[in-house]
Order: structure tokens, then C-alpha cells, then sequence
């Protein structure tokens, strides 16, 4: 493999997981603060099935995902299949889980003491949420790494829906798989590496940053 | 009583494990790496247990690519290895990692597509000069793209039309897959695709896009000779790896070659698919078939002259 085949794969590995983690966020995190802060009905329902989202198989969501977008799927006609959206689309689905009950597990956490004092001040619900949110935000943090850590890394759904095309939809982990299926066991390793090395350098960034802003 | 009780079954469990892990109530082992086309094809699950059963042997199958395959054979990893790539083998064996190659059957590679056909490919002769109308017309074409048998047949059909797939377009879809999931990817662009006929004549079923195009309509009919796919068993070689089990290894070869189990390869497949899966080929079968077809020769004359 040349190193530009290499750079493309890397790139598409971010590109895919960055935006699959992006749109986790923006839908779990919001979704964990009003699970985590509010009383409603059938919220117990939706714990359990945040928390059983936890564990979904990739290669499940990934065969569901490729059921919807097939030619002979109810999405057939949007042509996603094959495509990085799709693969996307796979990955947020594993990763929205992780946001939203990482989330609220932490909202949960915050002590009731500092809400009732919070209230006492006059706040709205608005300032409330807010003053919460930063009460947490390392928790927070942590289920932001969680889903980057689950979606990376993830070779199942990738593989089904994106196919592992050359140049198109191949990104580290399906490489990972080719290069150990032909032999190449070092190479493998070697993109392994690299794998490793992206997840380190996110967590070493999100813990620098996030204990700059702890101070 | 009830601790006494729990201890004794820690002991006959302990002791069952030890028995079982130390070989005692264990048959010998023969590591075969095969590809994950013949696995596939459902052959091996048929014949193996009768040579398990013979020889009180256990087979452990390793179904990967051909080129993990031949580098589980490097490794000294697998006794033997069962694989369709000629050029690779006589390498392999060259290296010194085997010692002999025996080739045991074959069958072919067709190329199909969409029943549309918009490269217009069907008819031709040659396989090269389908795959220059597939890259002139830019139809979609997937490639297993994985150094596997299959993917270097494909590389070969290229060569042979003197044209060089990496430096093609958009329509060239390399997915690094295995055969049949490479199929069904096929199917799902509607593109065209480079295929063993036995993988498939086993998804024929899911494949509803797909139809052959090129190849005809059974392995000895195709047109092209380059499509013939060859299977060979090669024992690896015991000077290099001291673990690996070469008396074991020579048996399968001479069992797989005999004329027996040469004609239960001949007829897998044909109640089924009403064709052979696979064509016999050993040295001793074509050996003892020479013999028989002067008779059958000689048999149609009287009875074309009567």
C-alpha cells in the first residue's frame, strides 16, 4: 500500500468517525441533559433502552443499516449503501447510546443539594440547565470519549455497509482486516498502530483541554 | 458434606482437563489452510469426516484468503495447505515452505454481470476481450481486491488485455472482501464481477441482478482456458517446520488423490445444480481415466457404424 493510499485511509477514518461522533453528540448530549435533569413518564422505559443501546452489536446495526439502504430497502433509492454517509449513519447509531447515557448519568450525579441552592437563587430553567451542565461537564467529556472510542475502532457495520471499497469507503479497521486476511500480518500491525495512535492523541487532547478548562 | 462434595468435583474436573489437554483421550491432528471459496462450497464438510472416521484423525479446516493461507503455511502454522493459485504455489514450493504441489481438481471462473448487459460481453471468446469492453464502456466492475486466487486470476485477465486496473476510475470498485460477500456487492451496484462458479452456483439464489455472462454454461465448456481454476494440496515441508505433522499430511494427499474420492469430487454438486462443482484431476485419476476412455471411444464407433 502507498503512503498516499495510507493518508487517504486515515483521513477517511477521521472524516467518517469525527462526523459519526459529531452527530452523536449533538443529539445525545441534549437527550441525556433532559433524561438526566427531568421527571417524565416512560422515562424508566428509555434508560433501559439507552442502556441496552450500550451494548448494541456493531455488526447488527450494521446489517440493519445495510436492510434499509439496500436496492431492495425502503432507502434503496437514496444510493447510501457503499457510501461513507452510510457508514456514518452506522456509527452514529452505535455512538448515540453512549452519549445520551453517559450524559445523563453524570446530569444524575450532580448533587441535589447544589440544585436546590441553584433554585433558591432565582435562576430559570434555562440558567439551572446550564450551571448543571458545567457541574458535569466531566462526565460529559468522558461519554464524548466513550463514543469515539466505540465508533474508531468498530470494524462490523463499517465493513457491511461501507464494503471496504478501495480509495472510497476502506478505512483503518476494514484495512486492518484485509491486510490480516492476506498475510500481511505486519503491515496489520502497523495500521493498528496508527489506530492506536489517533484514539491516544483524542483522549490526550480532550483531557488537556478539558483540564484547562477545569481551572 | 456439601464442601466435600464441591471439592471432589473441582478434582474430577481438574482431572478430566488435565487428561483431555495432555493428549490422552485425544485423536492426532492435521491443520489444513484452505480458502474461503472451497470452504464455501460445502466439499470439504462432505468428504473430510470419512477420512476423520478412516484414520481416526481429527481436521481442523482454516478457511481464510489464499494469500493468509500460504503464510500460515510460512509460518509453519498448518501441516497443509489447499489453494488455487499456481503461480503462488510453485513459488511456495520453490521457497522451500512445501514440498511437493499435487494438483487434485479444478473447476473455472465466469464473469458476470447484469442481465442488461451494458458492456455487451456476452459471446465473446476471450475473457480479455470482456474485460476491455467492461473498461472501455466504464460499466461498474468489483474486484475482490484482496491477493487472494481469485483476485489474481483477475490481475491475469488484465495483464492478458494488456491493460492496468489500478489506474482506473471511478467505475473500479476494489472492496478487499471475500467471494461471497464480494457477490453480493455485485449485485447490490448491479456491476460486473470475476467469480468461481461454485460460490456462485451456492448464492445463485441472492443474486437476483447477477447472470453469467461469460464462461458457459459448466467448468469444461468454457471458452477460455486462462478461467480454469486450479486446486492443489501441498504438504508443508517437515525439515523447516519440526511441528508439523508430514505423515498425517502425505496420507490426506494420497487420500484426496485416490481414484475413490476423486469420483466423489466429480459428482459434488450435480444433484443440485445438475452440473459438477468441481472437476477430478489427480495424477492417478487421469492415469486410471486414460485408461477407460479407449474402451468408450471404441464402444461409440461400433455404435456409429451399426
Amino acid at each position: 500500500m502507498v503512503n498516499n493510499e495510507l493518508l487517504e485511509i486515515i483521513f477517511l477514518t477521521l472524516r467518517v468517525s469525527g462526523s459519526a461522533l459529531a452527530i452523536a453528540c449533538v443529539l445525545g448530549i441534549p437527550f441525556g441533559l433532559i433524561l438526566g435533569s427531568e421527571e417524565f413518564r416512560g422515562k424508566k422505559i428509555i434508560q433501559l433502552l439507552i442502556s441496552t443501546g450500550m451494548g448494541l452489536p456493531p455488526v447488527v446495526v450494521g446489517l440493519v443499516v445495510y436492510l434499509l439502504l439496500s436496492n431492495q430497502g425502503p432507502l434503496g433509492t437514496i444510493n447510501w449503501l457503499f457510501s461513507p454517509s452510510g457508514m456514518i449513519l452506522s456509527q452514529s447509531i452505535l455512538a448515540f447510546p453512549l452519549a445520551a447515557g453517559f450524559t445523563s448519568s453524570a446530569i444524575a450525579a450532580v448533587s441535589p443539594k447544589l440544585i436546590i441552592q441553584i433554585r433558591s437563587m432565582g435562576t430559570t430553567s434555562w440558567q439551572e440547565k446550564i450551571t448543571i451542565f458545567s457541574q458535569a461537564r466531566n462526565g460529559i467529556i468522558a461519554a464524548v470519549l466513550a463514543a469515539f472510542g466505540r465508533i474508531i475502532s468498530e470494524v462490523g457495520a463499517v465493513m457491511l455497509v461501507g464494503g471496504n471499497i478501495e480509495g472510497h469507503t476502506r478505512v483503518l479497521s476494514t484495512a486492518i482486516v484485509l491486510e490480516t486476511r492476506q498475510g500481511k500480518f505486519a503491515f496489520a500491525l502497523s495500521l493498528g498502530f496508527v489506530l492506536l495512535g489517533i484514539a491516544l492523541l483524542a483522549n490526550s487532547l480532550t483531557y488537556y483541554f478539558g483540564g484547562q478548562w477545569e481551572k | 458434606m456439601n464442601k466435600k462434595v464441591f471439592m471432589t468435583l473441582i478434582l474430577c474436573f481438574v482431572l478430566i482437563t488435565a487428561g483431555c489437554s495432555s493428549g490422552l483421550f485425544e485423536d492426532e491432528v492435521l491443520r489444513i489452510a484452505t480458502t474461503t471459496s472451497l470452504d464455501n462450497s460445502g466439499l470439504l464438510a462432505l468428504l473430510v469426516p470419512d477420512f476423520e472416521y478412516e484414520y481416526e484423525v481429527e481436521v481442523e479446516i482454516i478457511a481464510v484468503g489464499t494469500g493468509q493461507a500460504l503464510a500460515l503455511g510460512e509460518n509453519g502454522d498448518v501441516d497443509l495447505v489447499l489453494v488455487h493459485a499456481p503461480e503462488l504455489e510453485i513459488a511456495f514450493v520453490d521457497s522451500g515452505y512445501g514440498t511437493e504441489r499435487h494438483v487434485i481438481m479444478y473447476n473455472d471462473f465466469i464473469i458476470l454481470g447484469p442481465e442488461s448487459d451494458p458492456a455487451n460481453i456476452s459471446n465473446l471468446p476471450l475473457s480479455a476481450d470482456a474485460i476491455t469492453k467492461i473498461s472501455e464502456s466504464n460499466s461498474i466492475f468489483v474486484s475482490r481486491g484482496d491477493n487472494s486466487g481469485t483476485h489474481f486470476k483477475e490481475n491475469q485477465i488484465w495483464a492478458d488485455a494488456g491493460l492496468d486496473p489500478d489506474q482506473n476510475g471511478e467505475w473500479y470498485n476494489s472492496v478487499g472482501q471475500g467471494m461471497g460477500a464480494s457477490l453480493v456487492i455485485a449485485n447490490e451496484k448491479e456491476g460486473y464481477i470475476l467469480s468461481d462458479r461454485g460460490t456462485y452456483l451456492s448464492q445463485k439464489e441472492n443474486l437476483p441482478n447477477l447472470v453469467v455472462l461469460f464462461g458457459g454454461d459448466s467448468s469444461d465448456k468454457n471458452p477460455d482456458l486462462l478461467l480454469q481454476n486450479i486446486y492443489s494440496v501441498i504438504p508443508i515441508n517437515p525439515e523447516k517446520f519440526e511441528n508439523v505433522n508430514a505423515d498425517l499430511s502425505d496420507l490426506f494427499v494420497e487420500w484426496i488423490s485416490s481414484i475413490e474420492i476423486q469420483n466423489q469430487i466429480g459428482e459434488f454438486g450435480v444433484s443440485e445444480f445438475g452440473i459438477p462443482l468441481f472437476y477430478s484431476n489427480s495424477t492417478e485419476w487421469i492415469s486410471s481415466n486414460s485408461l477407460y476412455i479407449e474402451p468408450q471411444d471404441n464402444l461409440k464407433q461400433e455404435n456409429n457404424s451399426g
